[in-house]
Order: C-alpha cells, then sequence, then structure tokens
C-alpha cells in the first residue's frame, strides 16, 4: 500500500484509491492483485449494500463495480452514489457484456466500462486513465479562476458516450466522431492509434479506435453510434498532437454513414447540457 | 361409428334385398301356381270328358253296373278326389265312394253354384264357369262340372228313361284333390324364402367385409393417425396407396401434417432462438466470470515473468487461448446481431487447413474422403480468419451431414477467377441528393436489403424496390399500373427527384434515374419495359475484379429444388433438433460482410456445392 494515499482525511475517513465491488470472490482478488502490484490501496466489497457502508466511514478515489449483482446491481448503485453526492469515479465491468450496458453505463455517469474477462492490461489501461480523470477533476476544483484551461469542453450540439468519444451531425447526413478531450488528457502521452478502415461497421458501444502510450499500453475508444465509416482522418495519423490540441474539430477520427442517428443520439449526452 | 356405417348399409341393402325379392317371388309363384292350376283344370277337363264318353255306351244302354265300374275305376285313382254323376233333382246317381249314392245335393252348395246361382238355373254352361276350388277337410279340391245335355239317341234308346222334352240330364262332377299342387307352392314358398334369407345373409357378409376392407380399416388408421399426431408425432404418415377417396383422404392428410410439422419447426426454431438468446446470455455471464479468473491471473502472471521465458512462453498460450474463448462467448452474444468482422491480410490456405484440422475426426468416422485442391500462389486476402475459419468449418460439418454415415467424398477447392462487377456487385448503400437513406431492411431482395423509391406514373403513384445486386433487375413493384414513359422516381422520404434531366436509356430510351451509393459514385439505370440496362460508373472503371473463388462439394444427400431459396434464411434448418438453423445464415452474413457472395448448387442425392467468392481488394 501507498503510504502517500493512505492517510486520514478532513473528517477523519480512512483514503483509498480503489474499492471493488463484485460478487465473485475470484474477481476480487485478481483485481485486487493486480492493482495492488501497481501500489495502489485497494479495497473490496462482495455486494452493493456493504460498499455503501464503507462508503460511509472511508474514501475511495475510483471504484470499480461489476452490473451484474443480486440485490442492488451496478445501475443502482451508481444511482445512490449520485444521491449522496460521492464523486468517486466509477468503473463499470460486467459478463453481460451487451452494447446496451456499456452505452448505459457512460450515460449514466460511468468514466469507463470494460467488458469481462479481462486482461490485467486491459485493467490498468482503465485505472490509469480513471486515476488520472479523478486528477484532472481536483485540479478543476482547486484551479476554478481559470489561469490554465485544464480541458477543453465539448462543444454545443455535439453528443458524447461518457468521457469516452463524442459525435457531431453534419449538414449532408454524416457524422463525425472523435475522442473528447478528457479522453485524450486521461491516456496522457500516446505513442500511436490504430483506426479502422473506410467501410468498416461501427457499433455504438463497441471499440472504433486503438491508443497505444509509451508502455505499450492500449487505450480502447468506443463509438459513439453505429454507422459505417466513410472516411478516417488521414491528418491524425500523420501528426497524433492535432488530437491534443483540437480534438472536437480538427482532430476527428472518422466520418462515418448513421444506421439510426435519430434514435442512438438519444443514448448519448448532449453536450449542450453540459455549459448549464 | 364404423360399425354404425357398417350396420347401417347392411340393415338397407337387406331390406331392399328381402323387398326384391319378396316382389319377385310373388309374382313368379303366382303364375306358376296359376299356370299348375291351369294344367289340373286341363286335367280335369280332360278326365271328366274321357268319363262322359266312356259311360255314354253304358248309359244309353242303361247299364248302371258297368257305368258304376268305370266310375269307381276311375274314382279311385289316386290324385282324383271323387267322381259323381247328379240327375236332375240333384240326386248322386253314381259315385266313386259308394256311400253316398242316393243322397241329395244341396243346390247352394260349392258346385251347383255356378249354375243355381239364379233363381232359374242355367242351361248353357261356358267351360271357364264349370270349375271351382273348395277346401275339402284336409286339402283344397278342384271340381269340374260337365252338364250332361238331352240327346236324340237318350231318349230314343230302349229304355225311355228320359223323355223328348228336358234339356238336362244330369251332371257329371269330377274333383280332383289340390293336394300334390298345394305342396309344390308351398315347396316354391319356402325353397324362395330359404332364398331371399341366404340372400340377405350373403349380402350382408359381403358388405361386412368390404365395409371392413375399405371403410373401416382406413378409417381406423385415420383415427390412428390423428391420435398420433395429437399427441405430437408429427411425423406419422398414412399409407397413401389407395386409389379411392381414402387414398386422397390420406394424401391430403399427410399434407396437412407435413405443413404442420413444418410450422411446428418454424415456431420451435424461433422459440429456440429466443430461448437460445436467454440463455446465451445467462451462459455469457456465467462463463465470463471464471475466465475472468483465468483471464486476469494468467495475464497478471505474464506481465511478471517477462524475465523467465520458458514460463512466460506458456502463459502467452494460457492467455491467447483465454482471449479465444473470449471471442467465443463474444460471438455467443453477438450471433444475433452481425458482428465487424476484424479483417487481416491471411493466407487462406492456413485458414481452411486449421478449419479442416477442427473436423477431420469427425470426417474419419463419418468414412468421408476429403479432396483439397488448392490452386498455388494466391495471394494474402483481408478477412476475418476467425469468422472464415467458422464458415470452413459450418460447411464442411453440413456436408459431412449431408453424406451421412455410409461415406462419401468432400472436395474443397479454391483457385482465382475474375469477376465482371456486373450482375454480383452488391449495392449496399443507396441515398437520395438530400442524403436520405434509401435502404429498405424490410424488403429483401434474394437475402439482401432492397433499394426502396416511390414512383409517379401517369398520375398514379407507387413504391418500387430496386434489386440491390448491380445489374440484375429482381426489381419488386407496389403497384398495380403498368409504367408509363413519363415515370418518375423520388425519394420517399423527400419526394426529391431521383431522375436524370434529359437523359435517356441508350436500350430503350427511357427516362434515367439515379442515386447516389456513399463514395462510390452514382448508379444510374431505367425502368423500361423488358430493359434491365444498369450502369455504375465508378465500378464499371474498376473493370473485372479479382475474386477468390472456395467450393465446397459433397457427394451427399442434395436439397431439394424448393428449399434451395430458402436455406440461407435465418432459422431455416433440416436437421431438427440438431441444428439451429442460424449456421447459413450466419455464414452468409460473413461472407457479406466480406463483400463477397456465396451461391449454392445442388441436385438432389447427386451432392450440394457451395460457392464462395471474396474480392481480393476490400475496396
Amino acid at each position: 500500500m501507498n503510504s502517500d494515499t493512505v492517510s486520514s482525511g478532513s473528517r477523519g475517513k480512512k483514503q483509498w484509491d480503489i474499492l471493488v465491488i463484485d460478487d465473485e470472490q475470484v474477481i476480487i482478488d485478481a483485481i485486487v492483485k493486480i492493482c495492488s502490484s501497481e501500489n495502489f490501496s485497494v479495497d473490496s466489497a462482495i455486494d452493493a449494500q456493504i460498499a455503501l457502508t464503507k462508503l460511509v466511514k472511508n474514501n475511495y478515489r475510483l471504484i470499480i463495480c461489476d452490473i451484474m449483482m443480486p440485490g442492488m446491481d451496478g445501475f443502482e448503485f451508481l444511482d445512490e452514489l449520485i444521491n449522496r453526492r460521492i464523486n468517486s469515479a466509477l468503473i463499470m465491468t460486467t459478463g453481460f457484456s451487451t452494447v446496451d450496458n456499456a452505452v448505459r453505463s457512460l450515460y449514466s455517469g460511468a468514466i469507463d466500462f470494460i467488458p469481462k474477462p479481462f486482461t490485467a492490461d486491459e485493467l490498468l489501461s482503465s485505472v490509469n486513465r480513471g486515476m488520472k480523470y479523478i486528477e484532472i477533476q481536483s485540479l478543476l476544483k482547486t484551479q476554478k479562476d481559470d489561469s490554465a484551461v485544464v480541458y477543453v469542453p465539448c462543444p454545443a450540439k455535439y453528443y458524447r458516450l461518457g468521457y469516452s468519444s463524442w459525435a457531431a451531425e453534419e449538414s449532408a447526413g454524416s457524422v463525425l466522431i472523435g475522442a473528447t478531450d478528457l479522453f485524450v488528457k486521461t491516456i496522457g502521452n500516446f505513442s500511436s492509434i490504430d483506426l479502422l478502415n473506410p467501410d468498416e461497421e461501427l457499433i455504438q458501444g463497441n471499440s472504433c479506435a486503438y491508443f497505444k502510450d509509451q508502455q505499450e499500453r492500449i487505450f480502447t475508444l468506443l463509438s459513439p453510434i453505429t454507422g459505417r465509416i466513410l472516411e478516417s482522418n488521414s491528418e491524425i495519423v500523420k501528426d497524433k498532437t492535432l488530437l491534443e490540441k483540437d480534438p472536437y474539430f480538427e482532430g476527428w477520427l472518422y466520418r462515418m454513414l448513421p444506421s439510426d442517428s435519430e434514435y442512438e443520439l438519444k443514448k448519448l449526452i448532449n453536450c449542450s447540457s453540459d455549459r448549464l | 361409428m364404423s360399425k354404425k356405417i357398417g350396420f347401417k348399409l347392411i340393415f338397407i341393402v337387406g331390406i331392399a334385398a328381402i323387398l326384391i325379392i319378396g316382389i319377385f317371388s310373388f309374382y313368379n309363384i303366382r303364375s306358376q301356381s296359376s299356370a299348375l292350376l291351369a294344367e289340373v283344370e286341363r286335367h280335369a277337363n280332360q278326365l271328366s270328358e274321357t268319363v262322359k264318353h266312356s259311360t255314354r255306351y253304358d248309359m244309353l244302354l242303361n247299364q248302371r253296373d258297368r257305368i258304376h265300374t268305370i266310375i269307381n275305376t276311375i274314382g279311385n285313382q289316386p290324385g282324383i278326389h271323387d267322381v259323381r254323376v247328379l240327375n236332375k233333382e240333384g240326386e248322386i246317381i253314381y259315385s266313386s265312394r259308394g256311400k253316398d249314392i242316393g243322397k241329395m245335393v244341396d243346390k247352394n252348395a260349392e258346385g251347383c253354384y255356378a249354375c243355381h246361382a239364379a233363381n232359374k238355373p242355367l242351361e248353357r254352361l261356358p267351360i271357364t264357369d264349370r270349375t271351382r276350388i273348395f277346401q275339402n277337410d284336409s286339402s283344397r279340391v278342384l271340381g269340374i262340372i260337365n252338364p250332361i245335355y238331352n240327346e236324340t239317341s237318350c231318349w230314343t234308346a230302349d229304355c225311355h228313361a228320359h223323355s223328348k222334352s228336358q234339356t238336362m240330364l244330369g251332371v257329371l262332377d269330377v274333383t280332383i284333390s289340390l293336394a300334390d299342387v298345394d305342396n309344390q307352392i308351398r315347396k316354391g314358398e319356402i325353397d324362395t324364402l330359404i332364398f331371399a334369407l341366404s340372400a340377405v345373409v350373403a349380402l350382408s357378409l359381403l358388405i361386412g367385409f368390404f365395409v371392413k376392407k375399405w371403410v373401416d380399416k382406413p378409417v381406423k388408421e385415420l383415427v390412428n393417425a390423428t391420435r398420433e399426431i395429437g399427441t405430437g408425432n408429427l411425423n406419422y404418415v398414412i399409407d397413401e396407396k389407395k386409389s379411392d377417396e381414402f387414398g386422397l383422404l390420406a394424401k391430403s392428410f399427410n399434407n396437412m401434417t407435413k405443413k404442420l410439422s413444418e410450422a411446428r419447426v418454424q415456431l420451435f426454431q424461433s422459440d429456440k432462438m429466443a430461448s437460445l438468446g436467454r440463455l446465451a446470455a445467462g451462459v455469457a455471464h456465467e462463463i465470463n466470470n471464471p475466465l475472468t479468473g483465468v483471464l486476469t491471473y494468467s495475464s497478471f502472471l505474464m506481465k511478471k515473468t517477462q524475465d523467465n521465458p520458458e514460463i512466460n512462453e506458456d502463459l502467452k498460450v494460457i492467455v491467447r487461448e483465454t482471449k479465444r474463448s473470449r471471442e467465443i462467448v463474444k460471438s455467443l452474444l453477438d450471433f444475433a446481431r452481425q458482428s465487424v468482422p476484424k479483417k487481416n491480410k491471411v493466407n487462406i490456405e492456413e485458414i481452411i487447413s486449421r478449419a479442416v484440422s477442427v473436423v477431420e475426426n469427425q470426417l474419419s468416422i463419418n468414412h468421408i474422403e476429403l479432396i483439397k485442391k488448392i490452386e498455388k500462389e494466391i495471394p494474402p486476402v483481408t478477412v476475418d480468419s476467425n469468422q472464415m475459419q467458422q464458415v470452413f468449418i459450418n460447411l464442411l460439418v453440413n456436408a459431412a451431414d449431408a453424406i451421412g454415415p455410409k461415406g462419401g467424398k468432400i472436395t474443397l477447392s479454391s483457385s482465382m477467377i475474375k469477376l465482371s462487377p456486373y450482375g454480383i456487385t452488391h449495392i449496399k448503400q443507396a441515398v437520395c441528393p438530400k442524403r436520405h437513406d434509401l435502404t429498405d431492411n424490410e424488403v429483401k431482395i434474394d437475402g439482401l436489403p432492397s433499394i426502396k423509391l416511390k414512383i409517379y406514373s401517369d398520375e398514379k403513384q407507387g413504391f418500387i424496390n430496386l434489386d440491390p445486386v448491380y445489374g440484375r433487375s429482381h426489381h419488386i413493384f407496389h403497384f398495380p399500373f403498368n409504367i408509363e414513359k413519363d415515370y418518375k422516381l423520388v425519394c420517399p422520404k423527400c419526394e426529391i427527384s431521383l431522375m436524370e434531366e434529359g437523359k435517356r436509356c441508350p436500350d430503350c430510351n427511357a427516362p434515367v434515374y439515379t442515386f447516389e451509393v456513399p463514395s462510390r459514385g452514382f448508379v444510374q439505370g431505367c425502368l423500361g419495359k423488358d430493359c434491365s440496362w444498369q450502369k455504375w460508373e465508378a465500378v464499371d472503371i474498376a473493370g473485372q475484379k479479382d475474386y477468390l473463388e472456395i467450393k465446397i462439394s459433397d457427394t451427399g444427400c442434395g436439397i431439394p429444388k424448393e428449399n434451395l431459396s430458402k436455406i440461407f434464411e435465418p432459422f431455416y434448418s433440416t436437421k431438427g433438433q440438431k441444428g439451429t438453423g442460424l449456421g447459413l445464415s450466419v455464414i452468409w452474413g460473413i461472407i457479406d460482410n466480406h463483400n463477397g457472395t456465396i451461391k449454392v448448387e445442388s441436385e438432389l442425392n447427386k451432392g450440394t456445392s457451395f460457392i464462395i467468392h471474396l474480392p481480393l481488394e476490400q475496396n
């Protein structure tokens, strides 16, 4: 355990990095083992009720929560977190990894979704992004008077899939999609992007691009909508800093023909509401 | 119920038989008995005349003893009841029965009635009225009166017994017993009765037998079959060899059960799909949890043992295989939805040999010889190797199933061919100038979503679903009118015109429509009568393309013609509970996702060939 993070909070609460909630002990053990190896302090709960009682006593920066659990499920747990104004970052995971579950998790406020089964690397890449997300959030809080812009918010009339990807309708009926600034920032310094080829099909909530960082860790971007790729942004492959500089305009990833944007956009978060 | 029909038939036919035989024998016996009586009458008449003539001489001589002798002799012959002579006063003067002589006969008695019915007796009696039949003690008796008229010789005779003024001298009465005749008639009646009864019995037996054979048995079989079907055995078939109405009924019955069982299979399949979906979700969740344990620990260990290459290699295998399991579970969840292929450049021969190694055991158990004819120097193709492997495994297993345990041959060949885009290229997307999607997933033409357009022609309107295969023109028209020369096609959503102004079809001079295929140019075509002109320049320019042709042929049972169009439809299966009916539809989806085509050729009892065309260049 890292002595920096395990310290007494303001109200005498114990500080932890991660809380794992899963109804399977073996999965809890695995996650604890893997995360501890990266020097995170990890606590665990076998169901959502126990997790809620732990949340009264302790503070957790990140919660990794299974969706399908007896009693209270992951979504109910997430709603409860919001009710109690607990602002730990939440990563959803489930063995029943349907597109709906992924999209719903991100819509409800989870910062990431990991389908089971996952590898140690996949878990760690998501956890690291979560930690980064929390750092950015706390920076945002402390530097409220904007001396340095921490991250670029998503423009109005854009739609986003949680903090992962965005979609913007074009006048011609096509849709541009890309990665949100927060997603790019949480990856940190990525070294390469793997894009799919034109004419391939993307499915909402399924992976659409792979980012690699210097440690060869792979971060997966989930597609905000379903459709066929018309073209991918060739500029971005040449100059990946475009993505960091201007993630919402010059840094687009694909132009695609949506199959049912009207229905699918409803399942995304409207960025216009972010400004209210 | 069947017995009732038999009984009813026997009853009706029996009554009819009895009536017919009864009426027939009634008239038959009547005519026979009257003929017999006439014969007896003739005989009596003759006898009476004989007696009259043979006694005449003795009468004239008044030799009464001789007359007595003659009358006695004749009267005592068998069958003759009595011979007597009565004088005018009714006194019996001669009789074969001696004790009757001297008795007076009442004029009102039966024998006399013919002449003495009126107060004044008749002196001339017609011959037909001379006979009478009356009941004697034991039997019927026929009597015949023969009047003895006065003659010259009678009053001139020496005895002077009669005076000249007398007309009638007396009566000769001969009575003959009808016992024999009556016996004959009664015998005839009894014979007829026996005949009628035996005819009815024989008819009943005959009807009973054939009703049992022709009605009872087939009805019993039908009842049996309905009972079988009631209990759910829809494979029950009744013998339909009979050429009668029951044969027809059996045929239509079998047809009904066939349809029923098909419907049940369909229902069963869709039901199975629904429950399979739930099952897949449940299984995916259940399996994914233990898989998470395996994958997290093994990948974690793999990370930790990077400096121990020996263990690390082994762990890599575990991680790789667990990831493969993960893909399998994912495909289980995705199977309702066509999942996106993850394409890589791969050597098709490698995929084929991997697929073959999976099914090799099954093939050798079923005595199936697999012949591989793979052309050398096939360049690598861009495909999802997992999905493609699944295609080959499924097709090989299907082929093995079609061959069955008796053994046979499967030929797997692959070669390079060049195909013109016309007639095979799939128009996957179509948009109007305002970028409304024109593809219609509801109406499919040969399994592909069609292109829906609205048509105005001669002030009428309707919809048309264009064939999505470039140049094939299997369009579907949803309107009752003929297309006029001035037709106009518009986008069904925004009504924007899709006509190419001023342009005419080079083949039939009809107006030309056009729509855009996003990022692949424009398709033009016409709806002229019997004209299938279409032009897709972007595709035509590319010219003939290189395709990889993979053909899997078996020597199995083949597919009936009427089923060939159905085999790629989801839930179509001939394997009953063995298959899900998804195999071929999934294959079709995979090949389609690779911009390829799959078609089937089959001949019953000879075998089936599946031919896959995959473009070498993925656009």
